[in-house]
């Protein structure tokens, strides 16, 4: 296991909130990637947390572009990169909005091409930048600005849309375990082509939980099977760290929901959905791991 | 010479002293503390350096390194301003 540099590639400090994970994820991806790198940023709260020009607090080149062009820009910068014998690494960081609902043909696109480079999908399950209205990944039953009843559509399963592409590295990873992301990081850096990795990012404003608490509701996340740590190279796949204990015995649901402000009013029947579907996904990656599927 | 494009460099403190934001304070008792560093691994803003000081220029008090420590050995007092 690489040793975790001290180097951080966030100037104190970024205009984040308060305990803001999307921030903390981000330290641990750029600690893995190094100075050679550079990260492309569709609109989302990453936007907002470089600081104000003609100052950044990131101390690596950031190329913001509109949503829908991460992608396509990353894989033209890939190109080029590689036509003068760079290797510098792309880095596309975007929000759960901007991956799964607006960027996601061109996310697609680039990776049919083989483009490169790493996506990265920060999941705060909203729109937060704007105020947190509903996207396609937030979860029934969560209230947002645009659900203030609770959603009634499910979480978009962006993952088993691009596993469907065959890409050479995908991965989960979560801002409660930095030394899970950091590894996955470095893994996919080193990987050729295109690499996926979706990082749960608990958002204290968002998920109206106090800003102290993002790392203990991740790890609940986690325990309680809502978020699943697994890898896949090459098609193997691999479940991880503390996700290989919570296959066999997990914590009740309810545990992880009853700490956020968002879930206050979510029915027994939309508990009950969330409930098979995280038993129909963990048996599904089960299924997957022992290669009966 | 001006950028020819509008480009930001990186500057400490771009979003200004967050540690103005702050309404509750992380203070580290060292007898508790058994330097496990898991409060420096975990600050959002690394705010906490090698030696457990925490930096109170820009630390935005978010309270996370106070919630993850084993040892319960950082206390969040409320700031007097
Ligand atoms: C085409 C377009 N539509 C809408 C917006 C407004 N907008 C900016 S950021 C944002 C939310 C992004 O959400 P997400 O990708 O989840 O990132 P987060 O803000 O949660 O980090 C929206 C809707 C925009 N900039 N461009
Ligand atoms: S809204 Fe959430 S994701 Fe965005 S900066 Fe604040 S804490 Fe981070
Ligand atoms: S209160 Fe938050 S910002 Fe301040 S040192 Fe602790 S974890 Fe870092
Ligand atoms: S988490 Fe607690 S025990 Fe560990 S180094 Fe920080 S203050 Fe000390
Ligand atoms: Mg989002």
């Amino acid at each position: 296991m690489a040793e975790i540099p001290e180097d951080e590639y966030l100037l104190k400090c970024t205009t984040a909130c308060a305990g803001c994970s999307a921030a903390l994820a981000l330290r641990y991806v750029l600690k893995a990637a190094g100075p050679d790198t550079v990260l492309v940023v569709p609109a989302c709260c990453t936007s907002v947390l470089q600081g104000i020009y003609p100052n950044t607090a990131f101390a690596v080149p950031v190329y913001n572009i509109a949503f829908a062009a991460a992608a396509a820009c990353a894989s033209g910068m890939s190109e080029a990169f590689a036509s003068e014998g760079k290797k510098t690494n792309v880095i596309v960081f975007a929000g759960d909005g901007g991956t799964v609902d607006i960027g996601i043909q061109a996310l697609s696109g680039a990776l049919e091409r083989g483009t490169n480079f790493l996506y990265i999908c920060y999941d705060n399950e909203a729109y937060g930048n704007t105020g947190m209205q509903r996207s396609g990944a937030t979860p029934i039953g969560a209230r947002t600005t645009t659900t203030p009843g609770g959603k009634t559509d499910t979480k978009k399963d962006i993952d088993r849309i691009i596993a469907a592409h065959n890409i050479p590295y995908q991965a989960t990873a979560s801002a409660a375990h930095p030394k899970d992301l950091f590894e996955k990081v470095k893994t996919a850096l080193a990987t050729p082509g295109p690499s996926f990795i979706h990082i749960l990012v608990p958002c204290p404003p968002g998920w109206r939980i106090p800003s102290d608490m993002p790392v203990t509701v991740g790890k609940m996340a986690v325990k309680t099977g809502m978020w699943v740590l697994w890898e896949r190279k090459y098609g193997e796949l691999t479940i991880n760290g503390p996700s290989r204990a919570v296959m066999k015995k997990r914590l009740p649901l309810k545990e992880y929901l009853s700490l956020q402000g968002r879930f206050k009013g979510i029915t027994e029947k939309q508990v009950n959905e969330l409930e098979q579907q995280l038993g129909k996904n963990l048996a599904m990656l089960a299924k997957e791991e022992a290669g009966e599927c | 010479m001006s950028d020819p494009v509008a480009m930001s460099r990186p500057r400490k403190g771009a979003a200004g002293k967050t540690g103005t934001w702050r309404t509750f304070r992380p203070v580290v008792d060292r007898e508790a503390c058994n330097a496990c560093g898991l409060c420096a691994m975990y600050c959002p803003d690394a705010c906490i350096d090698a030696d457990l000081e925490i930096d109170l220029e820009f630390c935005k008090g978010c309270g996370i390194c106070a919630q993850e420590c084993p040892k319960k050995a950082i206390r969040m007092d409320r700031e007097e301003r």
